[in-house]
């Protein structure tokens, strides 16, 4: 299996207040076709800034950005706007951790799962993608696929938004999805279904996955990697059983040791 | 579709603002469209033998003192007024939304320079401003239109560039940009739909203050010349007779009144629809 996202040395920087602030501090990953790897860290351990870095989200004139994202042959720190364009939506996507606010709320959901597909394939027609759109909403566990793609968002729960959301972002089929705390606003069981749809997903379509999270748990039932961050840098990094068993690092040991243990008592 | 238009129906009758907007303005416009194909007498024919005349079953509003009737100029000036409006909305809020979607949305320098123009606009009253552009390109109801839709330009920006950048940091916008979406894109099909309530109901306001302005430039002499009528140009037209006949400048004034009063209505309703 090849390499498909090489980032090296990503160095984030804001300019915001007169001093340089670092959010991001020698980022490196090594992302493998088909594989999920999981970033974990508390609030501002800079894990978003890092994935958003990689979407190309961040563009704004007071950030300074060093480093090397290489996908496809293009750097996408540096490449144009166009070739970057290209690759969102179609090659990477990502979802976000708020599904009720991620949706046009006036736009109707069959709309917005096929937004990447117009974009990115104009050849495809309206019939086509409608299909399409369904059949995404379908596999995304969206039952009533039908009535959904005529309906607004204001009309669907959380966990349905984001399931939502996902088929938008897998329409275009990507070869590397970014789930940015994809089940941080839902609540336990959708959660779980949640994991489960993004392990079917990697399995089916070989999606890579880069799933960031503060929840432990979650990383270790659905990582094959993890990476650990703290203030903007790594900490240590490697197979999810090697770390969550044998914690080399003091951090990674002290987040280990603070995940809640139920004792069935056997 | 049935179903949807008794819908629609009920909820008007519920809120008395949409209401009475709705009823106001159907009769002004009934009035207008009329007027295109039906007059009572021709509204530039004078008679001398009936000059300022009361209300009277042959004249329901009376004659002016060329011996006019003044209900059939009143059909006609509210149709030149609605127009003048109408032109001058349309063009205050095409560009201003134009505008203040640009601005709103990219920011930086074009952003700082574009908006201290515009309140440099907005310093000057919107009729004086007119005023001056009327008095560079000549009197007239197009030049009018213009002048006044210039004028109502920055308003527009305005409330469209500050919606814009309401919306530009949403979490819908970051997830359509993430899917490629280029910026006229994102600009007209995903920020401009969630600003169409504020937009609808600023319209409708501008029309209002467009009535409003063109019967004051008309009153000041700058807009449609004699002896076609214009509502404001009327009631210019009529104040010295304001005692002798009071019907000839109530007329105008009350179909002015009406026509603002059914608009603000209808803004307000439109504004509290949901």
């Amino acid at each position: 299996m090849g390499v498909i996202l090489d980032v090296t040395d990503l160095h984030i920087e804001f300019h915001d207040h007169g001093f340089p602030e670092v959010a991001v501090e020698d980022f490196d990953l090594m992302l493998e076709e088909g594989e999920i790897v999981g970033i974990v860290g508390e609030s501002g351990s800079g894990k978003s800034m890092s994935a958003l870095a990689i979407a190309g989200l961040l563009s704004r004139h007071s950030i300074t950005k060093t480093g090397r994202i290489m996908f496809n042959g293009d750097d996408l720190l540096t490449c144009d706007r166009k070739t970057l364009r290209s690759y969102q939506g179609d090659e990477i996507s990502m979802i976000f951790q708020e599904p009720m606010t991620s949706l046009n709320p006036v736009k109707r959901i069959g709309w917005q799962v096929e937004e990447s597909l117009f974009i990115h394939h104009p050849d495809i027609d309206k019939k086509k993608r409608k299909e399409m759109a369904i059949e995404m909403m379908l596999a995304v566990g969206l039952s009533d696929a039908e009535n959904i793609y005529h309906m607004y968002p204001h009309e669907l729960s959380g966990g349905m938004r984001q399931r939502v959301m996902i088929a938008a972002a897998m329409i275009g089929n990507p070869k590397i999805l970014i789930a940015d705390e994809p089940t941080t606003a839902l609540d336990v069981t959708v959660q779980a279904q949640i994991v489960e749809l993004l392990k079917k997903i990697n399995k089916e379509r070989g999606t890579s996955i880069i799933f960031i999270s503060h929840d432990l748990s979650l990383v270790n039932q659905l990582c094959e990697r993890v990476i650990v961050m703290q203030k903007g840098n790594i900490v240590e990094s490697g197979a999810t059983e090697r770390v969550f068993g044998a914690p080399q690092d003091i951090y990674t040991k002290k987040l280990i040791a603070a995940i809640p243990k139920i004792d069935i008592g056997n | 579709m049935r179903n949807k238009c008794a819908e629609v129906i009920k909820k008007i009758k519920k809120d008395p603002y949409m209401c009475a907007g709705v009823i106001i303005t159907v009769i002004i416009l009934l009035m207008i469209v009329v007027g295109l194909f039906w007059m009572p007498y021709e509204p530039t024919k004078m008679s001398a033998s009936e000059k300022l005349k009361g209300i009277s079953f042959k004249h329901i509003m009376g004659t002016d003192n060329m011996g006019r009737d003044v209900f059939s100029r009143v059909m006609y000036g509210s149709r030149v007024t609605f127009l003048i409006a109408l032109g001058t909305v349309f063009i205050g809020a095409f560009m201003g939304t134009l505008i203040g979607a640009l601005t709103g949305y990219y920011g930086g320098l074009f952003d700082e320079i574009t908006m201290r123009v515009i309140d440099a606009m907005f310093a000057f009253p919107s009729i004086l401003l007119a005023l001056v552009i009327v008095s560079v390109f000549g009197t007239g109801w197009i030049q009018l239109l213009f002048s006044l839709g210039i004028a109502f330009i920055p308003s527009f920006a305005r409330i469209v560039r500050g919606e814009v950048l309401r919306c530009r940091n949403t979490d819908y916008v970051e997830s359509a940009k993430l899917q490629g979406v280029s910026d006229v894109r994102m600009i007209f099909v995903h920020i401009l739909p969630n600003i169409k309530g504020v937009l609808a109901s600023s319209i409708l306001i501008g029309f209002n203050n467009a009535v409003l302005a063109e019967a004051g430039l008309s009153y000041l002499g700058v807009g449609s010349q004699p002896p076609y009528a214009s509502l404001g140009k009327m009631l210019s037209d009529a104040q010295q007779y304001m005692f002798t006949t009071p019907s000839y400048c109530l007329c105008p004034g009350l179909v002015i009144v009406l026509m603002v009063l059914g608009f603000s209505f209808l803004g307000e309703g439109i504004r509290r629809w949901e």
